[in-house]
């Protein structure tokens, strides 16, 4: 990829990421935290791409590993903040 | 490699269902909405990426996809909500481990890159390997796997030179990029000791910054391993959780009024013996307590950890639900670090079916407790020291409290006369409006709750 276009992507990437948490009540960081946790979960995508190239049983071992971690990384993330969150949900109003 | 339309378009589909389901985690009200819609994004991006031409393995990665997915998928399931911190940090570091793995095979491979990517995997690799051990650390000390914090003599001169190590490493792979076997292996060896070394001499109190950190690191390790493989969904997914993460453990230090250097560098211990005490810790029974709640006008609950531990919240509602058919003003005051995590506390108490309208936070409530008669404080220790406002040579000294102690009567729920999570001394329990109700929190708010029955 394009060095300086990746620059602006990372830029771009960092206020989002500082906006989004900026205006949260002290309630939500728990669940936020967890939140984001489970997006950088997305890593499982690396993960299968890296896996998808790799042709040596060595390279096998590491990305099988990689995909598994990435993969409960996303998995267990969207749980535990999906259970939080519900509990929030049913209190309101 | 460039990638078909139809899988640029999953990602992309995916960052942008990210983005949303963070934004809408931001407020209550949409909240589970948001994790849901970030759910179907890390759908559609995996299921994208089986499309990718001339992918090998595919067996070999459903199989890890299954394996991974569903022991994280039954293990969150059962966990209590008391122990959701720890999970948060084995998770985390999972994706810290997976995105330092990437890096490996890259490095395995040894395909000719430009400079700059060559430098980001390893930036990469060497926080997400540091991410990975030190979220495991992380884990056992709050599930009480590692009991004690072990300090090394020299510690930080340990964790500088080791990080020095871990950087001369990697300098060595961008220069002789392809790297031999031996280098990799040992770069990894030295970063997965770092993460170690460095996480051991931290306390338990200080671990909810330190998962935080941890979790802003593991964002940032996909970010860069997202420029290495050339897919922005990652990097935009990993820098969105970087930079979030990283004002999230902001705003955590600053609420315990501990830079993350000193966290990361300096232990909490009593530094001398303090400024003296006086008084005596006074005992109450549940039916006195039980009557000075009954006839006060309002009432502040404090919660700590003690009473997440002990599972009294329901016991306590059932209790602040009789109090107020009574007449009684009830209000919960959490400090932003009660509990294990900023927020926990909140998590718990709504488990229990407290309204989220009763839930003050620190600044909002302060200004309450001179109007107040008690202030309850159930298995909380160090927020309501008065010591951080006044003894300069408390550990704790500066850190932001709840002013329990200008309350008229304080009553405190605590299992015995140990100290805090700090180890500090509290003051507020040899004050003079302050009485003791000792006992495990939940049979102790049965009994308040008996007597306050009695009372009608």
């Amino acid at each position: 990829m394009d060095g300086l276009l990746a620059l602006y992507i990372f830029m771009l990437a960092a206020f989002t990421g500082y906006e989004i948490i900026a205006k949260v009540p002290v309630i939500l960081h728990t669940p936020l935290m967890s939140g984001s946790n489970f997006v950088h979960g997305v890593v499982v995508v690396g993960a299968m791409i890296m896996l998808g190239q790799a042709d040596t049983p060595v390279q096998q071992a590491i990305g099988f590993f990689a995909v598994a971690l990435g993969a409960a990384n996303a998995a267990g993330g969207y749980v535990v903040t999906e259970r939080m969150l519900a509990m929030f949900k049913k209190k309101e109003g | 490699m460039t990638m078909p339309i139809y899988v640029q378009a999953a990602w992309f589909l995916g960052a942008l269902l990210f983005i949303f389901g963070l934004k809408g985690m931001s407020s209550p009200a949409s909240a589970r909405k948001g994790i849901i819609i970030a759910g179907y994004g890390m759908l559609v991006a995996i299921a994208g990426t089986f499309f990718i031409p001339g992918l090998q393995n595919i067996g070999l990665m459903a199989l890890a996809l299954a394996l991974g997915g569903s022991a994280a998928w039954i293990s969150g399931q059962k966990v209590k909500m008391t122990d959701m911190p720890q999970m948060v940090a084995i998770y985390n570091g999972m994706g810290g481990g997976a995105a330092a793995a990437i890096a490996a095979i890259e490095f395995a491979k040894g395909d000719t890159h430009s400079m700059a990517t060559t430098v980001l995997a390893v930036v990469g690799a060497l926080i997400g390997a540091v991410s990975f051990t030190g979220s495991c650390v992380a884990w056992a000390k709050l599930q009480g796997v590692l009991k004690k914090a072990h300090r090394l003599p020299a510690q930080n001169a340990v964790n500088v030179i080791l990080a020095l190590v871990a950087i001369g490493l990697g300098g060595a792979m961008v220069a002789m990029a392809p790297a031999r076997p031996e280098l990799i292996f040992g770069f990894f060896i030295v970063a997965l000791v770092l993460g170690l070394i460095v996480t051991l001499p931290i306390g338990g109190a200080d671990m909810p910054v330190v998962i935080s950190l941890f979790n802003a690191f593991t964002g940032l390790a996909v970010g860069f391993e997202g420029y290495v493989l050339g897919n922005p969904a990652l990097i935009i997914a990993g820098i969105v959780v970087g930079a979030a993460g990283t004002l999230l453990t902001q705003l955590m230090a600053k609420a315990m009024n501990r830079p993350i250097s000193n966290i990361l560098f300096t232990p909490m211990v009593a530094s001398g013996p303090g400024e003296a005490i006086t008084g005596s810790m006074k005992e109450l029974s549940g039916l006195d307590a039980a009557a000075m709640m009954r006839y006060a006008s309002k009432v502040i609950i404090v919660p700590g950890y003690g009473m997440a531990v002990a599972h009294a919240q329901h016991k306590v509602w059932e209790m602040t639900s009789i109090l107020e058919e009574a007449g009684v003003e009830v209000k919960f005051a959490i400090h932003p670090v009660a509990g294990r995590m900023p927020g926990h506390m909140n998590v718990l108490l709504a488990e229990a079916g407290v309204p989220y309208d009763k839930i003050m936070d620190l600044e909002e409530i302060n200004g309450e407790f001179g109007q107040t008669d008690v202030a309850l404080i159930i298995g909380a220790n160090d927020v309501v020291n008065p010591s951080a406002r006044t003894d300069k040579t408390s550990p704790i000294y500066g850190m932001p409290i709840l002013d329990a102690d200008k309350a008229q009567n304080v009553i405190v729920i605590k299992r015995g006369k140990g100290t805090g999570y700090s180890g500090v001394e509290n003051a507020l329990f040899y004050t003079d409006n302050c009485r003791m109700l000792y006992g495990d929190a939940q049979p102790m708010a049965g009994e308040i709750i008996q007597h306050l029955k009695a009372m009608g």
